[in-house]
C-alpha cells in the first residue's frame, strides 16, 4: 500500500457522492527558488524563477507558446528535474510526506486508457498506488459525481463526448485528493462553449476543495474567469514577467464575461503578454473566449 | 423495420466484400479450364481445375493425412514462436542490454535462408514432427518479436507519466499500460506469423518429412513431382494455402475478439 494521506482515510468512510463540506483543507504551498533551465539544443528556456504559491490558492500561468510554462509544471510535478534551483511543496501542518503523492496532473488531451471504463479510468490512480480494485471502483464514484458523470460509470472513452473525457479526466486527477492540482492547457482541444462550462465548472471544484491549482494557459481570458492570481511569463527563456492579482468576485459565473471589470482585468493581462513580446513570432496567445 | 435495417446493412456490406473475389474465382478458373481444354495443354504442364478436384477426391486418405501432419507441425511452430516471441519482445523491451544482445541474432532467425539450415534441423531434431515444427518457428518467429517490442514502445509518453507520477510499479505499468497498447501491434505480428509458419513447415518437410510413415503436404509435393503427377502437386499446393489461410483467419478472428475488448481500432 502506497502513501495515503492519514487525514483522508475518515472521509472515505463517509464516502457517498453528495458534496461534502471540506472542513479540513488538504493544500500545499509551492515555493520555487531560483530556478534556471535550459535544454540542450535550442538553449535556456527558464531563467531565474522566484514564486510562492500559497496553499490553496489559483494560479494561472500564462505565457506564448514555447515560453516554458509547461516545462515549469513538469518540474513542479517532479516529473522532471531542473538544471538548477529547487521546488518544495509543503502542506500547512509541515508534515513530511513523498510529494508526488500530494500531486495531480491533467494534461492537455483526456489521456484516459481507452480499454477501461469511465470509472475504471478514474479509478487507475488509486490501483496504482496499491488500493486494491473494488475499494478503487468505489472511492472513484464520489470525483465522477463532483464532475456530473455519476451516470456513465461503465461507459467507455470513445462513447463520450471531447468534454466529458476531460470531466473524467479531471474526475480521475481528483480521485486522490490531491493538495496540488496542475493542469496544462486542459480545456485547448475543446469547443468555445465546452470549454466556459469547464472552467466554471473547475472554478466550483477549486472553491469547495480548496486544493492549490497550477492552470496553464495561453488563453486569457480563461486564466482571468479562473484565477486569483495570474502570472504571465515571457517568450523563451521565460521570466515571470507580471505578478498580478485579479480583482474580481468570488462567484463567476457565466455573466462575469461581459463585465467591463473583467475586460478590464482581461485587458492588462494582454497588455503585459503584448509588451513582452508574446505575439512578435506569430505564436498564438488568445485574447479571445 | 429501423430495427432490422442495420442488419440488412451488414449483410450487404458482407456480399460487397464477398462478391468481387468470389467472381474473380469463379471467372480465373473458368478460363483455366477453357484455357488447358482448347489448346489441349499437356496435363503433366498445367492440369485443368477438374482435374485437380478429382485428384482431391481420389486421394482424399492420403491428402488429409498429409494435411493432418503439415498442420501438426505448422501449429506447433507457430505456438512456439507466439510464446518464445512474445516473451522476447516483453524481455527485449524491459531491458536495453538484453534487446542490444540478443535482437541482431533474433534478426539472424529472419534472414537465415531455411532451405540451407532445414538439413542441420533433421541433425539436431530427427526427422519428423519437431524439426518441421522448429523450421516453421524459425521462419514465422522474428515478425513477432519485432512487432511486440513495436507495441511496447508505442505508449503515450504522457501516459507514461501518468503512471510515473502516481509511483506505479513496474508490473502495474506492463500489465495496465504496455500490454495493452501492444496488442494491436502484436495481433499483427501474429497474422503474418501464421501465414509463414505453414511456409516453414513444409520447407522443413521438403528435408525432414518423413517419419513413421506420416507424409506431410511437402512431402506430397515432392512424390507428385517425382511422378510427374502434377494434378496432385497442384492438389497439395492448394490444401497447403487452404491451411495458411485459415490459421490466418483463426488469428484474425482472434485478434478481432481482443482488440473489441480492448476498444482498439481493428
Amino acid at each position: 500500500m502506497g502513501w495515503v494521506c492519514p487525514c483522508l482515510q475518515p472521509r472515505v468512510a463517509l464516502g457517498e457522492a453528495a458534496p461534502r463540506s471540506r472542513e479540513i483543507t488538504i493544500s500545499s504551498r509551492v515555493a520555487i527558488r531560483g530556478l534556471s533551465h535550459a535544454f540542450n539544443p535550442g538553449g535556456a528556456v527558464l531563467q531565474d524563477i522566484e514564486l510562492v504559491i500559497e496553499a490553496g490558492s489559483f494560479v494561472a500561468l500564462l505565457g506564448p507558446s514555447g515560453c516554458g510554462k509547461s516545462t515549469l509544471l513538469r518540474f513542479i510535478s517532479g516529473l522532471e528535474k531542473p538544471a538548477s534551483g529547487s521546488i518544495e511543496i509543503s502542506t500547512g501542518a509541515g508534515e513530511h510526506t513523498n510529494p508526488r503523492t500530494k500531486l495531480a496532473f491533467v494534461f492537455q488531451d483526456a489521456q484516459l486508457l481507452p480499454w477501461r471504463s469511465v470509472l475504471d479510468n478514474v479509478a487507475l490512480p488509486l490501483e496504482l498506488q496499491g488500493t486494491n480494485r473494488t475499494e478503487a471502483r468505489e472511492r472513484a464514484r464520489g470525483p465522477l459525481a463532483e464532475v456530473e458523470l455519476g451516470d456513465v460509470h461503465e461507459r467507455f472513452p470513445d462513447q463520450l463526448s471531447g468534454g466529458m473525457r476531460m470531466r473524467v479526466s479531471i474526475a480521475r486527477a481528483l480521485v486522490t485528493e490531491p493538495s496540488v492540482l496542475l493542469l496544462d492547457e486542459p480545456f485547448a482541444a475543446l469547443d468555445e462553449l465546452t470549454r466556459q462550462r469547464l472552467d466554471e465548472r473547475l472554478r466550483k471544484l477549486w472553491q469547495t476543495r480548496r486544493m492549490t491549482v497550477i492552470f496553464v494557459t495561453h488563453a486569457l481570458a480563461e486564466a482571468a474567469f479562473l484565477a486569483e492570481r495570474a502570472l504571465v511569463m515571457s517568450r523563451r527563456p521565460g521570466r515571470i514577467v507580471l505578478d498580478h492579482r485579479l480583482d474580481l468576485p468570488e462567484d463567476r459565473s457565466f455573466e462575469l464575461r461581459a463585465d467591463a471589470e473583467f475586460a478590464a482585468q482581461t485587458a492588462l493581462l494582454y497588455r503585459a503578454l503584448k509588451e513582452h513580446g508574446a505575439f512578435d513570432d506569430g505564436s498564438h496567445a488568445r485574447s479571445d473566449a | 423495420m429501423t430495427e432490422r435495417s442495420p442488419r440488412r446493412a451488414a449483410t450487404r456490406e458482407l456480399l460487397s466484400a464477398a462478391l468481387p473475389p468470389a467472381l474473380t474465382f469463379v471467372i480465373v478458373i473458368a478460363l483455366w479450364e477453357s484455357v488447358v481444354r482448347v489448346f489441349s495443354v499437356p496435363r503433366f504442364l498445367v492440369p485443368p481445375p477438374s482435374d485437380v478436384l478429382t485428384a482431391i477426391w481420389t486421394e482424399r486418405a492420403p491428402l488429409s493425412g498429409a494435411l493432418l501432419t503439415t498442420a501438426q507441425g505448422a501449429v506447433l511452430g507457430f505456438l512456439l514462436s507466439a510464446s518464445l516471441g512474445t516473451t522476447a519482445g516483453l524481455a527485449f523491451s524491459l531491458s536495453r542490454w538484453l534487446e542490444r544482445g540478443l535482437y541482431p541474432y533474433a534478426l539472424f532467425l529472419q534472414t537465415v535462408p531455411i532451405v540451407a539450415v532445414a538439413p542441420l534441423l533433421v541433425l539436431w531434431f530427427g526427422p519428423g514432427l519437431r524439426a518441421v515444427a522448429v523450421s516453421a518457428f524459425i521462419v514465422s518467429v522474428f515478425p513477432i518479436i519485432a512487432n511486440t517490442l513495436a507495441g511496447l514502445r508505442s505508449v503515450d509518453p504522457r501516459l507514461s507519466d501518468l503512471f510515473r507520477l502516481y509511483g506505479a510499479k513496474l508490473g502495474d505499468t506492463v500489465l495496465k499500460l504496455r500490454l495493452p497498447t501492444a496488442i494491436p501491434s502484436m495481433m499483427t505480428g501474429l497474422k503474418v506469423a501464421s501465414g509463414l509458419s505453414v511456409i516453414g513447415a513444409i520447407v522443413g518437410e521438403f528435408v525432414a518429412g518423413f517419419s513413421e510413415g506420416n507424409a506431410g503436404l511437402g512431402i506430397t509435393v515432392l512424390a507428385a513431382y517425382r511422378q510427374l503427377r502434377t494434378d496432385l502437386l497442384f492438389a497439395a499446393v492448394l490444401l497447403a494455402s487452404l491451411l495458411g489461410l485459415s490459421l490466418f483467419a483463426l488469428v484474425n478472428v482472434l485478434s478481432a475478439l481482443l482488440l473489441r475488448r480492448l476498444r482498439a481500432p481493428g
